[in-house]
């Protein structure tokens, strides 16, 4: 009898123990439709580009002159050799596309780790050394931040050169004032809690500070942010390959393939809505997912 | 509030600097010669060449020559274009309008459907409408738009032959230039023609420009709208016997405007990112189509004036904004 009466608030208090965070992460994440599917979309898409050289039917630069323009698969003239149909010079849209997958997903991920590390040291650093250091790094950010983000990058890649290289470096400049921003509100606000002083107190270093105690803590806006950062970086780099200053001709990235195929709009209607459809969908997927990180990693939302 | 304005503007004063000194140190750091590259394939005499150099400041050290920039710069001497020969500033000033004239349309479509997209999805929430508007807005998010001028050519201009493909106006129309904008000066000339012409040319521009701060204002108006519609005034306002229609175009909306204001205000750089790629793409005669060009020909001094002067204008917009903000809330003014 009694040890009844005793063991049921033990099972209660089980219950309702906080779940591990990252299942009630994933149960606030799949709740979200459009989050689930951007997701979805991105694994495809990483697949894809993983597996590229298995998955595309030709070599991206593979050109072949009996079939200039040929439309695809669907439409009269088209060939099951080509399903997308092919460019100008007789290249495999499809193939280009996949690998192009690969080359845009490298831009993203290589141009917000970058800005994110870069950034995150930048801001704690100025959360951090209050006074001159701050003013400073938050001046240049102000200064980054007035100027045009395309314009700024278009200005870095005419003193670079024209490049994919020199494109990431100058998109990952661009992004850079959003991390710093972010990091250093989030450790001024983080540095004032209990739990710093009580580290202070027990002795940790500036550095374990800065990196052990308030940067896990910063990390979910950081998160969010690097995802929707993803979206940028691939739309900018495909906006100066598409101007001609980002990824050169015959690299199979999807904004220079636009630009290639600007002057076949007349003719040729799959070379130009291809490309540009595969950047919607690769950037419409990552701010899903980041749209759905924010809400499932914002206590505030949380009922 | 004196007090919050000479803040802000004490604030203006190191990031003007600021981009100069970018600005400068920039466009010093490009690899080559500007006065060989002026020259061209057929080279240049050397003593014509040492003649150029003084005459434009290069052989000076690089400290006096920003020296010398800034001095310029107050007398408001921009340089002179290496292509056209022409003062930058002036080049400037026949093209400024055309951009602002394709922006501030680009701002108005989105205002006339982003609003109201808004606020219905607000109002109606979790509602069919709602998730379409919300989908629909993430989409235009998320759109190329060097891509969706390319799709909307291809459907209005080649397919339906509605609207020209590129420029701002029919070669046959001449209007003198009054203002500078074409709209504006065709009615002030009277001629109808020109005006339709006119239009013509700037819708898909237009479009085109504007679907991006569409998406953000119908997001924006939405969820401010969602935020004030919760409040006890409103339930207060409703209770009173106030017609829907009343509480929700008056009282609600009055007070969701004010982060939507702000918000539009901040697209200005945006909206000029945007501005190079539509005017690239429709070849419209505006700034961001003449410094994509100064790239290509390696205009220096056009890149880094353009830049200057985009970069001033929208330091300033920004500063205005943060002012009006201050004024219509104040508990902005007390912070910090």
């Amino acid at each position: 009898m009694t040890a009844g009466v005793f063991k049921t608030p033990v099972v209660v208090a089980q219950a309702s123990a906080p779940p591990h965070p990252l299942l009630e992460f994933w149960s606030y994440f799949k709740a979200n439709f459009g989050a689930v599917a951007g997701l979805v979309v991105i694994v495809v898409l990483v697949l894809l580009a993983l597996f590229a050289d298995f998955v595309a039917p030709h070599s991206p630069i593979l050109t072949n002159n009996t079939a200039f323009l040929k439309p695809p698969v669907w439409q009269q003239g088209g060939s099951i050799a080509y399903p997308l149909g092919t460019d100008a010079i007789g290249r495999d849209i499809l193939s280009r596309l996949i690998h192009g997958a690969r080359l845009s997903l490298l831009i993203g991920i290589a141009v917000v780790t970058l800005s994110v590390i870069s950034g995150t040291i930048l801001g704690l650093v100025a959360g951090f050394f209050r006074g001159v250091i701050e003013i400073a790094i938050m001046r240049l950010m102000d200064i980054t931040l007035t100027l045009p983000s395309l314009l700024l990058a278009i200005v870095i890649v005419a003193i670079l050169g024209p490049g994919l290289m020199n494109a990431m470096l100058a998109v990952a400049v661009v992004l850079l004032p959003h991390y710093v921003r972010i990091t250093r509100a989030a450790v001024i606000s983080e540095v004032s809690k209990d739990y710093v002083t009580a580290a202070k107190v027990a002795g940790a270093g500036r550095l374990r500070l800065m990196f052990k105690e308030v940067l896990p803590n910063c990390a979910a806006p950081l998160i969010v942010q690097a995802t929707l950062g993803i979206s940028t970086a691939i739309l900018d780099a495909a906006a100066l390959g598409f101007l001609g200053l980002g990824a050169q001709p015959p690299l199979p990235e999807w904004g220079t393939m636009l630009a290639d195929a600007r002057e076949f709009v007349l003719r040729a209607w799959w070379v130009v809505t291809l490309p540009g459809l595969a950047i919607l969908v690769t950037v419409l997927a990552f701010n899903l997912l980041g749209d759905g990180l924010r809400d499932a990693l914002d206590p505030k939302l949380k009922r | 509030m004196l007090r919050f304005v000479l803040t802000r503007l004490s604030l203006v004063v190191p990031t003007f600097v600021g981009i100069t000194l970018l600005v400068f140190v920039l466009i010093r750091l490009i690899p080559g010669d500007p006065i060989e590259t002026m020259a061209g394939e057929r080279g240049i005499d050397p003593t014509r060449l040492a003649q150029l150099r003084k005459d434009y400041g290069f052989d000076q050290p690089v400290l006096v020559q920003y020296g010398l920039y800034l001095s310029r710069l107050v007398h408001g001497d921009l340089g002179r274009s290496i292509v056209t020969h022409e003062p930058v500033i002036s080049e400037f000033r026949t093209l400024f309008p055309a951009t602002i004239e394709l922006s501030v349309c680009a701002i108005l479509f989105a205002l006339c459907l982003g609003l109201p997209a808004g606020i219905i999805a607000a109002v109606r929430r979790n509602s069919i409408f709602d998730h379409g508007v919300m989908g629909i807005s993430l989409t235009g998010y998320s759109m190329p738009i060097f891509w969706w001028g390319l799709l909307l050519i291809l459907l209005f201009s080649v397919q339906l032959g509605w609207t020209p493909v590129s420029g701002r106006i029919a070669v046959q129309y001449f209007i003198e230039p009054v203002t500078g904008f074409l709209l504006i000066d065709a009615l002030l000339a009277g001629d109808f023609g020109a005006f339709r012409s006119a239009l013509s040319h700037l819708v898909l521009p237009m479009i085109v420009l504007g679907t991006v701060p569409l998406a953000v204002i119908a997001r924006m108006t939405r969820s401010a709208m969602l935020e004030v519609l919760g409040e006890d005034y409103i339930r207060t306002a409703r209770a009173k016997g106030l017609p829907r229609f009343r509480v929700i175009a008056i009282h609600a909306l009055r007070n969701a405007l004010i982060p939507v204001v702000t918000v539009i205000g901040l697209q200005v750089g945006v909206l000029f990112t945007g501005a190079i790629l539509t005017e690239t793409i429709f070849s419209w005669p505006g700034v961001g189509k003449w410094l994509i060009e100064a790239i290509n020909r390696r205009d220096y001094p056009v890149l880094q004036g353009g830049t200057l002067l985009i970069g001033t204008i929208v330091m300033i917009v920004n500063l205005l904004v943060d002012v009006t903000y201050g004024l219509i809330n104040p508990r902005i003014r007390y912070t910090r």
